[in-house]
């Protein structure tokens, strides 16, 4: 079976402000539609596996204090503000 | 979905239709204890989903009991067109005085069912058609409304049938253009209708067809009255590994839909394709460039990036693939961005590189100019509608040709 590579086209960072914030992490888990965020006991997890599934709606962004959530494009090298 | 004859006749005799007394039969005794029921000469036919039970010797007449169940013992073991029969049908010899043909199918051009009636029937109705296109009598019939048996009565008269006849006729034909439509059927035909000595009218065989995506709401026809199970899904042939796989793709995740076929396909070029037709018209226009497709797909309605991927892979692992082509006709809904993830990504999970291994790249449609940066960073040839889905198919086949694009 060929290995499946992740976040070849996306990546997504949470910075250490909110990862142990449980509204954040529940909030997170709760807006996006593809499943990238889980709400492990409070803490904000990455689901590695669904990060290039995302489709750059920016929820997150919005569902968090401003630049706590970075949502890079890889192939172009900006990121969503 | 096709149906065995039994079971169209099944079909025909809860729709309030006249039927010979028949019996299904698995085994020869039961072949045996039919005939004794029916009593007199009886058919029997094997119950196969394919033509040419005749002249394969899968029917068989019978003026005993005996007779039948020996008929039945050969039947059950013989092999027609690589078919195994289910079972037999037993079914008496009926006593003709003429053979009518009822039939409604589905008339893609005009979009609605259409009537057919002819008065020379258990022959072909095209070669009717064909000879003596008086002796066939067509009418369409509405979606919605109800099915009145005027209509059926106009398509019947128009063949010159008349009196006792037309009106026996009549609601057989209106009833068939009311199973037609209630089972969700692309064809319920009765070949022949006969008009017994005794004046009735009965149908002497039957064959249904129901569409497939109408499968799901007909679970009362289908798992009820006639006990099919639900992994019979009657292909006419055994899926592939890769169809099978590519169903498993499509079935673990909701998010848009891929289908796969490669039965009868063997060439180099595997296509990612789809939208509105385009499978179709992006097979052909590859085709009659000269290409060779691997096989046959539908990609569309935003599968996720997984699926993408997932069909792509699929199709980059058939033997003999070379290259893909990815492309779709009109401009739709699907995001061009999502679908240029998954087939790179495929490329990249089974160590191809996106450039040489993608001929081309044709998806018209939302967030393309997202889908054209990731296309760029990974050296793959792209091209928007501005190139026609026939140009494009001569770029990835002229490419995997060796031939200068």
């Amino acid at each position: 079976m060929p290995e499946q590579l992740n976040k070849v086209f996306i990546d997504v960072e949470v910075d250490d402000s909110i990862r142990n914030d449980p509204a954040i992490a529940a909030k997170l888990e709760e807006v996006c539609p593809v499943d990238i965020f889980k709400d492990a006991g409070g803490t904000v997890e990455i689901v590695d596996e669904n990060v290039d599934e995302c489709v750059l709606c920016r929820l997150c962004i919005e569902a968090s204090p401003p630049g706590t959530v970075h949502v890079k494009k890889l192939y172009d090298g900006t990121e969503l503000a | 979905m096709r149906f065995y004859e039994y079971e169209a006749r099944k079909i025909v005799e809860l729709a309030g239709i006249p039927v010979t007394k028949y019996g299904f039969c698995t085994s020869a005794e039961e072949a045996r204890k039919v005939a004794e029921e029916i009593g007199g000469p009886v058919v029997i036919k094997s119950q196969v989903l394919t033509g040419g039970r005749m002249k394969a010797g899968g029917v068989k007449f019978a003026d005993t009991p005996e007779e039948a169940a020996q008929h039945a013992e050969e039947i059950l073991k013989l092999e027609i067109n690589g078919h195994m029969p289910r079972g037999v049908l037993v079914d008496p010899k009926a006593e003709v005085k003429q053979e009518y043909y009822a039939s409604v199918v589905w008339d893609g051009t005009a979009k609605k069912p259409l009537m057919l009636f002819s008065d020379m029937g258990g022959i072909d109705i095209e070669e009717v058609a064909e000879t003596h296109p008086d002796h066939v009598g067509k009418g369409h019939i509405s979606n919605l409304l109800p099915v009145g048996d005027f209509e059926a009565k106009q398509v019947v008269a128009a063949t010159g049938v008349t009196g006792s006849q037309l009106n026996r006729a009549t609601p057989i034909l209106a009833r068939l253009a009311r199973l037609f439509r209630d089972n969700d059927m692309t064809l319920a035909e009765i070949n022949p209708l006969a008009e017994l000595t005794d004046g009735s009218f009965v149908a002497l065989d039957a064959h249904m067809e129901m569409e497939n995506e109408a499968v799901g709401r007909q679970k009362k026809l289908l798992r009820k009255e006639l006990q099919i199970a639900e992994d019979d899904t009657r292909e006419t042939y055994e899926p592939s590994d890769f169809e099978k796989n590519v169903s498993a793709i499509d079935a673990a995740d909701h998010r848009g839909v891929i289908q796969g076929k490669d039965h009868g396909f063997t060439g180099n070029l595997g296509l990612v394709i789809g939208a509105g037709g385009g499978s179709l018209t992006l097979t052909d226009a590859v085709r009659n460039q000269g290409g060779q497709p691997a096989n046959y797909s539908e990609i569309g309605g935003n599968p996720s990036v997984a699926k993408a991927c997932g069909l792509a892979k699929e199709v980059l692992e058939k033997d003999g693939v070379e290259k893909i082509a990815v492309m779709m006709s009109i401009v739709s809904n699907t995001r061009v961005d999502i679908v240029a993830r998954g087939v790179i990504k495929a490329c990249l999970e089974l160590g191809k590189d996106p450039g040489e291994t993608i001929a081309i790249f044709r998806i018209p449609g939302a967030w393309e100019d997202e889908g054209f940066k990731i296309l760029e960073k990974y050296g793959v040839e792209y091209c928007d509608r501005s190139v026609s889905m026939w140009e494009a198919a001569g770029r990835a086949v002229s490419k995997i040709q060796g031939a200068p694009a």
